[in-house]
């Protein structure tokens, strides 16, 4: 299929937004991939339901966020003494010890970044999934493209585990409810991530909107 | 390869960074340069990646020695105090038997970052040099590049575990060092680094007057 050489703007091409080729949109299956033929960046893929479970995803994802900060993540005894941490702990400790600008790293990949993802993608689609269109949809896809790079929860598990390690060379830890919460939000989250496909959230919205 | 590649660029056109659609560079003189569909500002490539990019390697290369020169935590416990930097930090694990967590706290805080402004550089020379060679293995270089950057993060988020938790007084107290704050900046800025290198330079010449 050759491209019309007057068109204005298309989504039946595409160009490889690794290296600029200009590849036809093919009717793939759900489930399959298509990856670029020049440089092998992945260019689309196809979901059963993709909306309905990405919404899934994020509800679920939401409610671990909030039990996650409900309860303590490590607590940490030495001596009879205890001491619990909470999520948000670690930026506040920073921030006090006047490393602000590491507070607010912290503070925005571990809890803010990780928050708005889920919250973004939860007033997109629950709209979506009810036939209205949600309050901003070109905003909110942008917003959610841009806050990727920056929630870093899966990581912040890992720094965690770490932790956690170094600590019991001198001291009893022991694992909080709120570690199952937030690492059962991170697998929500990224399956959320893994099931949204977004020409399925575009074509969808043209549908709602005519 | 004889024939050039079709590229948005060649049908003189613009894919948004955001959604993908392929907008002619037509509509955009005569209606406006925001994407139809998502409302992004439309680039053909990102705007000044190399001197950006260049301009933040150069940075992250500086801040990569006060990042493992100075301590980025220190434990005081008994009257004893212990103090860490990047690499003490994974000796240290070695030490006490933890042999994994070892190996991943060494590939996210030694490795990946130097491997990383190091792959960045190449990639921005490369360019800059117009190198034909090996396209597709750089366009690889470059995913693998950005999809790693994050993962340096570990060591920033265990020191904020431990600066609040280990808080008791005389019997353990952990704090930040200065170290901290120079790895966390190595870090994002390579991050940016990574963001503002726009891969298309790599393919940009191709089949124009090469070989493969
Ligand atoms: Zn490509
Ligand atoms: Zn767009």
């Amino acid at each position: 299929m050759a491209i019309d050489q007057d068109f204005t703007y298309t989504d039946a091409f595409l160009a490889c937004p690794e290296c600029d080729l200009v590849h036809a949109v093919p009717s793939i299956r759900e489930g399959e991939q298509g990856r670029c033929t020049r440089c092998g960046a992945l260019l689309y893929v196809r979901h059963k339901n993709s909306l309905d479970r990405a919404l899934a995803f994020a509800l679920t994802g939401l409610m671990f966020f909030i039990l996650a900060n409900m309860f303590p993540l490590l607590t940490f005894e030495m001596e009879g003494v205890s001491q619990s941490n909470r999520l948000i702990d670690g930026a506040i400790a920073f921030w006090k010890a006047g490393y602000w600008e590491l507070g607010i790293v912290v503070f925005v990949s571990s809890v803010v970044a990780p928050l708005m993802v889920l919250l973004v993608l939860i007033t997109l689609l629950l709209p979506m999934r009810l036939n209205r269109v949600p309050p901003s949809p070109q905003l909110q896809i942008r917003t959610l493209n841009h806050l990727r790079p920056w929630a870093m929860s899966e990581i912040f598990v890992l720094g965690i585990i770490v932790a956690f390690v170094k600590l019991q060379d001198f001291a009893d830890v022991s694992v909080g409810l709120s570690l199952f919460a937030f690492v059962l939000m991170v697998a929500a989250t990224v399956m959320a991530y893994l099931t949204l496909d977004e020409d399925a959230l575009w074509s969808r919205l043209r549908e709602i909107k005519a | 390869m004889s024939a050039a590649p079709v590229t948005a660029k060649s049908l003189d056109a613009i894919s948004c960074h955001v959604c993908g659609l392929l907008v002619s560079n037509r509509y955009i003189r005569e209606h406006s340069d925001e994407c139809p569909r998502c409302a992004a500002a439309l680039h053909s490539r990102k705007i000044n990646s190399m001197t950006r990019t260049w301009a933040l390697l150069i940075a992250a290369a500086v801040l990569y020695i006060p990042a493992n020169v100075y301590p980025v935590l220190t434990l005081v416990s008994f009257g004893q105090s212990t103090t860490n930097t990047i690499m003490g930090g994974v000796i240290e694990l070695v030490g006490s038997g933890q042999l994994v967590i070892a190996i991943i706290v060494f590939v996210a805080s030694v490795f990946v970052p130097i491997f990383k402004i190091a792959a960045l550089l190449f990639l921005v020379i490369s360019v800059q040099f117009g190198m034909k060679a090996r396209r597709r293995e750089r366009a690889l270089l470059y995913r693998f590049t950005e999809f790693i950057g994050r993962w340096s993060m570990i060591d920033i988020f265990m020191i904020s575990i431990l600066i609040a938790l280990v808080k008791l007084q005389a019997l353990a107290t952990v704090t930040a060092g200065p170290g901290a704050i120079a790895f966390a900046a190595v870090v994002i800025i390579t991050m940016f680094a990574a963001m503002t290198f726009d891969p298309r330079l790599i393919w940009d010449e191709e089949g124009e007057n090469d070989d493969g």
